[in-house]
């Protein structure tokens, strides 16, 4: 049974040409659930629309 | 004079400096100290012995001449090897950046250390491409605790801290992304510095993520660690990061008083998952200090999440070409995590990068009422080599997960840390010393009082 991120997993793999094995696929789902869920705790924070990002071009 | 194991760096170069004992006598005594512990510590992957000899013979000749030589004149180092060093391909703890062409010139930092008289005698072990908390390299080996070999160095600057804490060399340099530098200190019983993001150049070092790497040593007193980084201060044209100030030395500042300091303890997200032994150390270091006053630290838990968002994106997109052309070549864990990390949508990383800059802020905040900030630097002590999980009050948590949580809100915005080593027993653990952008100083400052106090110190290596 296919798992739910298992579907983004492959079209990204195709949009990046990476290629993901199916003996990876358990871990990579994992990472990715790990790095998604902590990116989600970011997202909720609210900010203001003026906020920079950190790094910052020199020109 | 024969050199021990024990002499610091600055007690060698003053025996060298006044000939009570030549820098190929220093350089020999540690060459045979990595040759007769390394084969259980596996801290070193190379030895440049005849690099190391001739320099110590060309540091010996320019004393006997009358010539003047810089601080660390005759002091033995090494450096993690994802430094260039001139005549080996910079392998990152990796398989595949073995087949690079051999570096033609040593990073900055080897240049600096050996412009003040170090001498390089080889490079070190690490976690493959620094994305790594435990020290254990697949291609390699595992880099082993010098208090209890069974047990991880951390990482991902795992040689790093065995070849200090083993003894095998006084100084040794590192790198610190999440806290690579911090975690092995805390693990091996050492003291490490990872200065402000920009202080010390990268040049020809391998990245990791550009906006979080940064360079320091390694010592196991702080003297040593500010005359390591003293001399290696200072702009880097070769690093598009390093800050245009001039070399801010500390070393003739260690011994001012720190009575004037406010100092509080790190509180909310920096008292949360620890064990005992982090407890102990921190309220040891706090006790002497005078600290009593908590601070939180406004949404260090997201701090750490975006961290880990901006780590596993930006090593995604240095090594996609690699993951698309040689993925059997990676550790396989490593490989699985940067794939994912190729995955995670940029919005998130934009988010990730914004929400720093304000965390930033709340912090810039906190330092116009404090000068230094003291949390633990890792949650516990060495963990075995391979340890999967650990029990925290009857939870099981992921061993890897977890050991940098304390680091990772502190470097995510670049902050000066100090980690200090608390002799405990068994093992020794650390404690960050932090303090504001560009106050390397203070943080020095207090790790040098806490040593003169004896609440901190290198303890001898127990595993040997």
């Amino acid at each position: 049974m296919a798992e739910p991120l298992d579907d983004y997993i492959d079209a990204v793999s195709k949009a990046l040409a990476l290629p993901v094995e199916e003996a990876w696929r358990p871990a990579v789902r994992a990472n990715l659930d790990v790095s998604l869920r902590l990116a989600r705790l970011v997202d909720e924070f609210a900010l203001p629309d003026e906020t920079e990002p950190a790094p910052i071009f020199t020109a | 004079m024969t050199a021990k194991p024990e002499m610091t760096a600055s007690e060698i170069a003053s025996a060298v400096v006044a000939r009570k004992m030549s820098a190929l006598d220093a350089t020999e005594a540690a060459l045979a100290r990595i040759q007769q512990h390394d084969s259980i510590l596996n801290s070193f992957t190379d030895v440049t012995a005849d690099r190391a000899r001739a320099k110590a013979r060309a540091i010996d000749a320019d004393i006997a001449a009358g010539k003047t030589v810089g601080p660390l004149a005759g002091v033995p180092f090494a450096v993690k090897n994802l430094f260039d060093v001139a005549g080996l391909p910079t392998r990152a703890g990796s398989k595949i950046n073995r087949d690079l062409p051999k570096a033609r010139r040593d990073a900055t930092l080897i240049e600096r250390m050996e412009a003040a008289g170090a001498v390089l005698v080889g490079a070190l072990n690490m976690g493959e491409y620094a994305y790594d908390f435990t020290g254990e390299n697949v291609h390699d080996g595992p880099s082993r605790n010098p208090h209890d070999t069974t047990r991880m160095t951390g990482g991902s600057s795992g040689g790093s801290g065995s070849a200090v804490g083993g003894a095998l060399v006084p100084i040794a340099l590192g790198s610190d992304t999440n806290g690579s530098i911090r975690v092995p200190s805390s693990f091996c019983g050492i003291f490490g510095l990872k200065p402000t993001y920009g202080r010390l150049s990268r040049a020809r070092s391998f990245p990791f993520v550009a906006s979080l790497d940064h360079l320091g040593p390694f010592a196991r007193s702080v003297t040593d660690l500010a005359l390591a980084y003293d001399v290696m201060q200072g702009p880097d044209a070769d690093d598009g990061a390093c800050t245009m100030r001039g070399v801010e030395p500390v070393t003739p500042l260690l011994d001012e008083s720190i009575s004037g300091l406010r100092v509080a303890i790190a509180g909310g997200h920096f008292q949360k998952n620890v064990f005992p032994e982090a407890v102990e150390a921190v309220s040891r270091v706090a006790k002497a200090l005078g600290a009593s006053r908590v601070v939180d630290i406004p949404e260090a838990s997201r701090a750490r999440a975006a961290a880990y968002v901006i780590t596993t994106t930006e090593g995604a997109s240095l090594h996609l070409a690699r993951l698309r052309k040689r993925p059997n070549d990676f550790d396989p864990a490593v490989r699985d995590r940067l794939i994912a990390g190729a995955m995670v949508p940029a919005p998130l990383v934009d988010r990730a990068q914004k929400f720093r800059r304000w965390y930033r802020a709340q912090l810039a905040e906190i330092f116009k009422t404090v000068d230094v900030l003291i949390a633990p630097a890792t949650p516990c002590t060495a963990p075995k080599l391979g340890q999967v999980n650990f029990n925290l009050d009857g939870v099981e948590l992921p061993v890897r997960a977890n050991i940098g949580i304390h680091t990772q809100p502190i470097s995510f915005i670049g902050l000066p840390v100090v980690a200090v080593p608390v002799p405990l027993e068994p093992l020794p653990i650390g404690v960050q010393i932090i303090a504001a952008p560009w106050r390397e100083d203070i943080a020095l400052r207090v790790a040098h009082a806490l040593e003169k106090m004896g609440v901190v110190a290198a303890p001898a290596p127990r595993g040997l």
